[in-house]
């Protein structure tokens, strides 16, 4: 089914990568206090933001994602020492090519969650989907081939 | 192609009720590679995992999904029962439909359709699995300590007496931390020191301990079962091996103006001191910012007197490097610095100090000799006032305060409510609360004691001003249950001031990678499961460190820590994570970029002789990783410009895989 933007029932599709040891535990911290978000929001987990690979961002957006965030520990929290610090590089470098792609760079972002902020994962989230459902569906990196109708 | 097998989880109502596993596992029948799918009330439960094994029998399945909660939940638990029964516990996936789809959203056919939409991305993971095998690292069978209080203590006495060795860091000359500076302990009133020393002293003569007081961890690496840990040992100008602690030295030297912490500075102590009688190690150390020899080249005292020629000012900081199988935190706790509390006037007036300083004025070892005295003046107070929860419970933090209650306050007030009765009759004593927090053993009838007995008068309500003048202390506060202002004539006013954690331990927290709560508290590895563990494989937390305890909390914390450690350091062998990174030798071209990016040196270089098409040989350099050291972050797959470098369970055709399965 894919949506157009004439569609009245778009909702956006958005993927976040959450690093297991703090935003993917702050998830599940919002969950186990039970403070909605947005359906629309679906998680996949990696061991530490700094193994998301910027052609998994841009494979989303060809598949028909909306909008992709990014979710680690705080600068100098991070589990690994210094895996989110090549993350904030590596997105700051990524993010500011995307206009040349014809994505808006607001359909990314970066955001530290540690594992004790539930309520902040909710914050991000209500707030990024509200951003991107502002923007509206993105299409400009489709694969047509993708399209399952 | 795998055979899979998806199983929901209704988890009573919990994932049922906003869920239809139904529809799920029905979604699942029709997902290519599916073989397999079934829903069940508890999943976890032995019928549930017994389910999931007959299955894998059954249908011959390659890879299992389940549908349930967080995978920091059952992930063990499920990778566990499939490997029973000799199914590679990697080719196991959970989807996480509780945490973070039932839980979190209310609508049943939005839950629903995520569910699917979740149980769809895992099963596109099993398709890609590899079955993984953990490598073996042997375990160091030595553990270490980093605080040599009370909690820290308990943990080395409980693994030195498993047998094994264990190493004490304690920052301070010697252990024996905060609980050596009480006076009394509640509710029980019996003498802190007469339980502190003797297992001070345990620790001490412990062969099976070795103390390295007066120093710091500097440096952490290696990850459960090899730290290498780098411990700095502070120049202490005096040689331990040679020092008997006869206390000559202390009693000539002439600079006698440096402040005593161990009486929080309420009275000096010389530039050479052993911080009290009963210290251990019972050992001299020079104080270099107060030392007249150190700093002006003149004096030479000490060394003239000492017999065992233990005195040596060239000594310097040294570094040295030791292995360890486990640590454990047991950094303990500060009391917060109310001078920024401008209405109490602690910094204006030395008859406003906070408890653990009343602590050493009632102390008879402490710098009145026991007799309660006011700094001020050395007049015995008539009128006491104790002010609760200052920093403590105060969401605004511009002052410092602390959000949480520091847990111990209440019962400490009460005790000195009660001493101070017990010592003298006459003295009119006011507590002000917010609440009386009194949960614990014999601890509501402690505190009922010191209104009803001692005739101590609590009173519910705040201290808004305390205004030095003419030698006595005015009190303004007011009384919330009768609704009235107070004015009271005291003489001292004592604060119950929060207490916050060491302010090493943040410091400490990242040589460790071990992760800390917003209030520098160390987070255990699960809040009801995991108490006395980090999240960091191989770190246990013992004692304040990871939150505001009392005595006997921390005890029993420190044996569970040390219990954990045991358990660790009993086996022979560790098996690793099996998650880690791998390089394609065909693809690698050795340009070193992953190892730079490594954050474990995990990745080193080898020449390696290739067969070409031409069937000459080429040598060329490519990567190799450890599995060993490799700890699975992924910074290296990439930073990979060639794309060799790939990580084992979380490898990039698996997270594509997963994307792809979302987007549909």
């Amino acid at each position: 089914m894919q949506m157009t933007s004439d569609n009245e029932n778009w909702e956006p599709k958005i993927i976040a990568f959450c690093c297991n040891w703090c935003s993917y535990s702050g998830a599940d911290l919002a969950g186990t206090n039970r403070l909605s978000y947005p359906a629309n929001v679906k998680i996949i987990r990696v061991p530490c933001s700094c193994r998301i690979n910027p052609m998994f961002i841009l494979r989303a957006f060809q598949r028909g994602a909306d909008g992709v965030i990014l979710c680690g520990c705080h600068p100098g929290d991070c589990h690994y020492m210094t895996g989110n610090y090549h993350t904030r590089r590596r997105m700051t470098l990524l993010f500011s090519m995307l206009d040349f792609l014809g994505i808006e760079k607001e359909r990314t972002r970066v955001e530290w969650v540690s594992a004790a902020e539930g309520q902040r994962f909710v914050d991000v989230m209500n707030d990024f989907v509200g951003q991107i459902t502002e923007l509206g569906p993105s299409r400009r990196l489709e694969d047509l081939r993708c399209r399952t109708n | 192609m795998q055979k899979i097998g998806v199983f929901v989880c209704h988890c009573g109502t919990n994932i049922a009720a906003t869920v239809d596993v139904e529809a799920v596992a029905e979604a699942a029948r029709h997902v290519p590679g599916v073989v397999y799918a079934t829903d069940y009330t508890y999943m976890c439960s032995q019928s549930g995992q017994d389910l999931i094994k007959d299955a894998v029998k059954k249908y011959g399945l390659t890879g299992v999904v389940v549908c349930s909660c967080s995978p920091r939940m059952h992930e063990k638990t499920f990778r566990k029962a499939v490997n029973s029964i000799g199914m590679n516990p990697y080719m196991l996936e959970i989807a996480n439909i509780r945490e973070q789809c039932s839980w979190v959203h209310k609508d049943k056919e939005v839950g629903t359709e995520k569910a699917i939409s979740l149980m769809k991305a895992a099963v596109a993971k099993v398709e890609l699995d590899a079955p993984l095998t953990a490598g073996e690292t042997p375990v160091v069978k030595r553990a270490l300590v980093i605080g040599g209080g009370i909690a820290g203590m308990q943990t080395a006495l409980d693994i030195a007496d498993a047998g094994y060795d264990v190493d004490i860091v304690e920052k301070n000359p010697t252990i024996g931390g905060k609980m050596a500076q009480l006076d009394k302990t509640f509710p029980t009133l019996d003498c802190s020191s007469c339980i502190v020393t003797p297992k001070m002293v345990d620790v001490g003569q412990n062969d099976k301990i070795h103390i390295y007081s007066y120093s710091e961890v500097t440096d952490v690496k290696g990850f459960v079962g090899n730290f290498k840990v780098t411990i700095k040992r502070k120049a202490r100008y005096v040689d331990e091996t040679k020092c008997t602690g006869c206390g000559l030295c202390t009693e000539k030297c002439p600079m006698k103006k440096a402040p005593n912490e161990f009486n929080l500075g309420l009275n000096n102590r010389t530039a050479i001191y052993i911080p009290f009688a009963q210290a251990v190690p019972k050992v001299a150390t020079i104080d270099p910012n107060y030392c007249l020899m150190l700093n002006k080249g003149v004096c030479g005292l000490c060394s003239k007197v000492c017999d065992a020629h233990a005195i040596n000012y060239k000594d310097t900081d040294k570094e040295i490097e030791v292995e360890y199988g486990a640590i454990v935190a047991a950094t303990g706790y500060e009391i917060m610095d109310v001078s920024k509390y401008d209405e109490y006037a602690y910094a204006q007036s030395p008859d406003v100090v906070t408890s653990l300083e009343y602590e050493r004025l009632m102390n008879a070892a402490g710098p009145t000799g026991g007799e309660l005295l006011r700094p001020s003046d050395h007049k015995r107070p008539k009128t006491i006032v104790f002010v609760q929860c200052v920093g403590s419970r105060e969401c605004d933090s511009t002052r410092g305060g602390k959000p949480y209650c520091s847990k111990i306050c209440c019962m400490y007030t009460a005790k000195h409510a009660m001493l101070t009765k017990d010592h003298y009759p006459d003295t009119d004593i006011y507590v002000f609360y917010i609440d009386v927090r009194t949960p614990g053993k014999n601890f509501d009838e402690f505190y009922r004691r010191a209104v009803e007995q001692y005739g101590v008068h609590y009173i519910k309500g705040a201290v808004g001003k305390v205004t030095p003048e003419n030698g006595k202390l005015i009190v303004q506060a007011s009384d919330l249950l009768m609704n009235e202002q107070l004015t009271i004539n005291a003489d001292m006013v004592v604060l119950a001031a929060a207490i916050e954690p060491s302010h090493s331990a943040r410091h400490l927290a990242t040589l460790l990678t071990a992760s800390m709560d917003t209030n520098d508290w160390f987070t255990e590895a699960h809040p009801k499961l995991r108490p006395v563990e980090s999240p960091t494989a191989g770190v246990f937390l013992s004692g304040v460190c990871q939150g505001p305890k009392d005595i006997p909390e921390t005890v029993a914390q420190a044996g569970a820590a040390a219990s954990k450690v045991i358990g660790l350091l009993s086996k022979d062998k560790l098996a690793g994570n099996p998650c880690v990174a791998h390089s394609d030798e065909m693809m690698c071209t050795g340009c070193s970029q992953c190892a730079d990016v490594c954050p474990y040196g995990a990745i080193t270089y080898v020449d390696k002789e290739f067969r070409m098409p031409d069937r000459t040989t080429k040598v060329r350099r490519v990567a190799e990783v450890n599995p060993a050291v490799c700890q699975g972050c992924g910074a290296c797959t990439v930073t990979c410009p060639s794309g060799a470098m790939d990580l084992n369970g979380f490898s990039n055709s698996e997270i594509m895989a997963e994307v792809d399965a979302l987007c549909r």
